[in-house]
Formats: C-alpha cells, sequence, structure tokens
C-alpha cells in the first residue's frame, strides 16, 4: 500500500507524520520526495548511497548542419530556444525536454544529451526495519517533477510506501501524491492551516484519492480545523498535541516516537484506520 | 525601479507569511506580492478589498478530436510525460503543453488549447496595495504564475509611485522559489532552530548565492534549541550573512493569525519589538 503524506502549507508536520508513521510499522520503503528541501534522513541519519543521476534529455544543435530555419524555436513552447543572428540560443534550465525541438528539425541537426539536474540516493543497508530513498535537486534547477518521477520508479509494491510529498499543491506535490492508495493530510488548526487544507482536499477530490486528516499542534489555535473536517465528513486520523517536548525531539533530530514509545500504538491505530478506509485489511 | 525584498525559507511553516503581514503594516509606502501561489494565505490577515482581477492563463493542454483519431497510439508513445494513457486519454494536470502529441499525430486530431490555470488579484488593504493569485486546482505552471504576480506588482508599483516591493515567497528551491527572488535587491530567510531548519537554510542561501543575490537571516523561535541557534549564528557568521533578527517562541503569531491581524496591530510588547527592530535593521543596512 503506498500511502501519501501531504499539505497545503509547509511546516505542518508531514516529514515528522511520515517518519513516526514509519518507525511504527515493520518493513517499510520510506521516499522523501520533498526533493527541493529534503529532511528525513536528518531524523534517520542512514549512510546514504547514490543510486543514479536524472537526467532531462536536452538538444544539442549541430551548427554545421543547422540552417537557422527556426522551426524548433517555433516548435519549443517552454522558450528555451531563441533566435540570434548567426545561432540558435539554448537556455538548459527552461527546457523540459519534451524532444519537439529534434522533432521537427528537417535536417536533422539536434541530437538530445542527458542533462543532470538531480540525484537519487538510498539507504546503503537495509538491515533496520525503514529503507529509505531520497531525491535531490541541484541547487539553481527549478524542476522538481522529474526527480520525484524517478525516485517513484523504485517503489516495492509488496511493501508499506511511504511518500513524504513536498509542501504547496503545484507540479512538485501532484507528482508525489498521483498513483497512492491514500493521502494523509497534515495540518494545524490556525487560519492559515485551514485554508490551505481546504485547498488540498480540493486537489485530492480531484485526483480521485482517498485522504484523511492529522491535526498537528493540536490545542495552539482554535476549533476550526475540527469542524472543518467534522462538517465535511473528513475523517481525523490522528491529533498531536503542541507539546514543547516534541518539538524540542523535532529540532534536535529525532523523531518524538522513539522517546515517546507510547505514541505508535497512536501511529499503528491511524496506519488501521487507513488499511479500513481503503478496505486493504 | 522600485526595490524588491522577498521573504522565503526553504522550510514551510518557519513565519514567512506572518513576518511578511508585520512588515506591511510597518513599512511606509509598499506593495506587497503574494508569491506563495499555491498555499497563499497573507490576504487572510490584510483581508483585500478587490480592486480587479484577471485570468491567468498557463500552458495549453492537449485534447484529442475523436473524430480525426485513428487510435495509431502515436502520441501516447511520444508523449515523455505520461499525459496520454494507452486508451488515448490525456490527463490534464500532467500534461505539460510541449505540444509534440500534436506535432506526431497523423491525422492532425490533436490540438493545444488555451487553458485557464488560475486568477490574479489586484488589491487595496489597510496597509497598502496587494497583488495575489489563485493557482487553479491541480494546475502546474505556478513559476510561470509566480512571475505574472512579479509583473504586475511591479507595475501597479510605478503606476502608484511605490518605492518597495515586499514578496510573500514559496518555501522550498525549485521553480517558483527561483521565479521570486531573481532580479531582486534582497532576500530575508526565516528560519528556525531545528536540524531540518538548519539544512534547509543552507541549501536556500545557496540559491540566493547562486543568481546573485543577496541574502540576510532571521531566525524564528530561537529559543527552542539555543545550540541549534548558535550554530546558525555561526554559518551566518562565515557566509558573511547578517542575521537582522530572532523572534522567540510565542503564541503572538497564532492569536494575531485568528484575528486577522497583523502581529504588530496585535501586541505592542517585546515580541512585536523585536519585528519591528528587524524591519528598521533591514530598511537602514541592506536595502537603504
Amino acid at each position: 500500500m503506498k500511502i501519501a503524506v501531504a499539505s497545503g502549507k509547509g511546516g505542518t508536520g508531514k516529514t515528522t507524520v511520515s517518519l513516526n508513521l514509519a518507525l511504527s510499522l515493520e518493513n517499510v520503503q520510506l521516499l522523501d520526495c520533498d526533493v527541493e528541501e529534503p529532511n528525513c534522513n536528518l531524523f534517520l541519519d542512514h549512510e546514504l548511497e547514490k543510486v543514479r543521476d536524472v537526467q532531462v534529455q536536452v538538444p544539442v544543435i549541430s551548427k554545421e548542419r543547422c540552417d537557422l530555419c527556426m522551426k524548433c524555436v517555433d516548435a519549443c513552447r517552454f522558450n528555451a530556444l531563441a533566435k540570434l543572428l548567426k545561432s540558435v540560443m539554448f537556455f538548459p534550465k527552461l527546457c523540459h525536454g519534451c524532444g519537439a525541438c529534434s522533432l521537427v528539425c528537417p535536417l536533422g541537426a539536434i541530437h538530445e544529451e542527458g542533462r543532470s539536474i538531480g540525484i537519487i540516493e538510498r539507504s546503503a543497508s537495509s538491515s533496520s526495519g525503514t529503507e529509505l530513498y531520497q531525491g535531490l535537486l541541484s541547487i539553481g534547477e527549478p524542476m522538481a517533477s522529474p526527480i520525484i518521477h524517478a525516485l517513484k520508479t523504485y517503489i516495492d509494491d509488496t511493501r508499506t510506501v511511504i511518500i513524504d510529498s513536498p509542501p504547496g499543491l503545484a507540479c512538485p506535490a501532484i507528482s508525489a501524491i498521483t498513483g497512492t492508495d491514500y493521502c494523509v493530510l497534515v495540518t494545524e488548526p490556525t487560519p492559515f492551516g485551514l485554508h490551505d487544507l481546504s485547498l488540498a482536499v480540493e486537489l485530492l477530490k480531484e485526483l480521485h484519492i482517498p485522504y484523511g486528516v492529522v491535526i498537528n499542534r493540536y490545542g495552539i489555535g482554535d476549533e476550526r480545523v475540527d469542524r472543518y473536517c467534522s462538517e465535511n465528513n473528513i475523517p481525523v486520523l490522528m491529533k498531536i498535541p503542541n507539546e514543547l517536548k516534541i518539538a524540542e525531539l523535532y529540532s534536535q533530530g529525532i523523531p518524538f516516537v522513539l522517546k515517546m514509545p507510547q505514541w505508535k500504538a497512536n501511529f499503528l491505530d491511524m496506519f488501521s484506520q487507513i488499511q479500513k478506509l481503503t478496505g486493504r485489511c | 525601479m522600485p526595490k524588491l525584498i522577498t521573504v522565503i525559507s526553504g522550510k514551510g511553516g518557519t513565519g514567512k507569511t506572518t513576518l511578511t503581514a508585520a512588515f506591511a503594516s510597518l513599512a511606509n509606502n509598499a506593495l506587497i506580492g503574494d508569491c506563495d501561489v499555491d498555499a497563499a494565505d497573507i490576504h487572510l490577515i490584510l483581508k483585500p478589498e478587490l480592486t480587479s482581477k484577471q485570468d491567468f492563463y498557463g500552458m495549453e493542454v492537449a485534447s484529442i478530436n475523436r473524430d480525426n483519431c485513428s487510435a495509431c497510439g502515436l502520441c501516447a508513445e511520444r508523449c515523455r510525460f505520461g499525459a496520454i494513457s494507452k486508451e488515448l486519454v490525456i490527463t490534464a494536470h500532467i500534461c505539460e503543453g510541449c505540444g509534440v502529441c500534436s506535432l506526431v499525430c497523423p491525422e492532425n486530431a490533436i490540438t493545444m488549447k488555451e487553458h485557464k490555470a488560475g486568477e490574479i488579484f489586484r488589491s487595496v488593504t489597510r496597509f497598502g496595495p496587494l497583488v495575489h493569485a489563485k493557482l487553479g486546482i491541480g494546475e502546474e505552471t505556478s513559476g510561470k504564475l509566480v512571475s505574472m504576480v512579479r509583473k504586475i506588482s511591479s507595475e501597479m508599483a510605478v503606476e502608484n509611485g511605490i518605492d518597495l516591493i515586499i514578496v510573500d515567497g514559496p518555501p522550498g528551491t525549485g521553480c517558483s522559489v527561483i521565479a521570486s527572488i531573481t532580479g531582486g535587491d534582497l532576500v530575508l530567510i526565516v528560519t528556525e532552530p531545528s536540524v531540518a531548519g538548519i539544512h534547509d537554510l543552507k541549501r536556500v542561501f545557496e540559491v540566493t548565492a547562486h543568481f546573485g543575490i543577496k541574502a540576510v537571516v532571521c531566525i524564528n523561535k530561537y529559543n527552542i534549541n539555543e545550540e541549534k541557534t548558535a550554530d546558525i549564528e555561526k554559518f551566518c557568521q562565515i557566509k558573511g550573512i547578517d542575521v537582522v533578527g530572532k523572534l522567540p517562541l510565542s503564541d503572538i503569531p497564532v492569536k494575531a493569525m485568528i484575528k486577522g491581524q497583523t502581529v504588530i496591530e496585535y501586541d505592542d510588547g517585546t515580541f512585536s519589538g523585536a519585528v519591528r527592530d528587524m524591519w528598521d535593521k533591514i530598511m537602514a543596512g541592506s536595502c537603504g
């Protein structure tokens, strides 16, 4: 079963929920899909090995063959190619690697080469119960989605897979959530938390993925998130209290179930709720 | 050209919007731009009165005309984004709008259609003008929408004789962050003293350095872990980054948010005092 942990608003506790859930279960594959800012291994401290580079196929234009017909410039919808006086200029960071330019070139002057935009790493030994895969987008690179797609090809469907998603609701989050069986939306009981939760709920309806809510820092704000969930029949899977001890453990990089083991039962309970809700128990 | 300050963080939830809203109530003559377009929240505090809105068109989306389609499957084969299923159904939120399918279709059955991907709002607030946006549900072009918010913010600032734009930025290091900071005068990175906060600060600082934009740092909730706060200060010292403010853990931001106020409006004690001092420092030093 593949469970995505997501949120509209950043910093609500996605990584906290992903890690503590993973550490409460046996034989879990954890995918850190927040490839712009992957944080899971700050808490697991696994030794990582590089699996591979993630590349985008980008055009290389042969100056000898090119007659400056500009069909490639016209075909590129990402403005990655521009006409200069005596050549075509290429802007690699704007290129999505769709291949339209080489497709339309009548002279066969364009071939493609891989351009690395990031890497995929995994736990070097899978001796512990949790196997981590993480993606890392290189600094200055704009496109996270190709890394997330590449990362998701390593999903092992025979195990429980937990996907720590990036914040927001745009391409990176959609790439992470798409194709999962259930989505846990982590929020906080504040006006910002509620607003972004309601947007995330709309997205999940659109993606036809079942979802439930974890309210983190419970007690910090008001009752509006509770009310919203009950009015919309959204299951509240867990409430994590606004406790200084949890925040302190987080700041030190310690998943709180390791120091507060009584919480493992709550995460196990959340997991069996998800199994029931998805009909997988 | 008006000056541009962008508030970012790398890690989400460190207090970008709370601080941007506070700065809105401290600045004399500023325009606020909300570039966190897929989780835009600052309007919940600034309570804008809408003056105009416009549709935002993202990338075009492929559409198959069934009458002409011979079901050859070439489009699905050549789409590198997996947006066309075996049954030749296009999933709009996966389609990147590259147009390859329409180029390869032997029956000319695929057209690229204009596609509304969001809305951009021009408003006035009790602190001055606001430009914010709403990305449509499941839309993918947030970088492009951020650039539009930036462009409209600049135009509106010039029209209104405003010399400062304060942008509430998104988390992360990717396309929306890059679109929010490039060409700006200053970036304020809001961090927190946790392993994740420090890690994300270092990465997002590298992004600002990569694009040659001056950055300053605010450490929020500094007293949650004073050891990590010292680590952040050391990192900043080595990199030559000014730490312009340290804010204590406090319930004031959430209380103010619930009332729909900025922390400056809500509180006149030490917390808002620390925010005020930080703003004065930013104005005096880095963006003067």
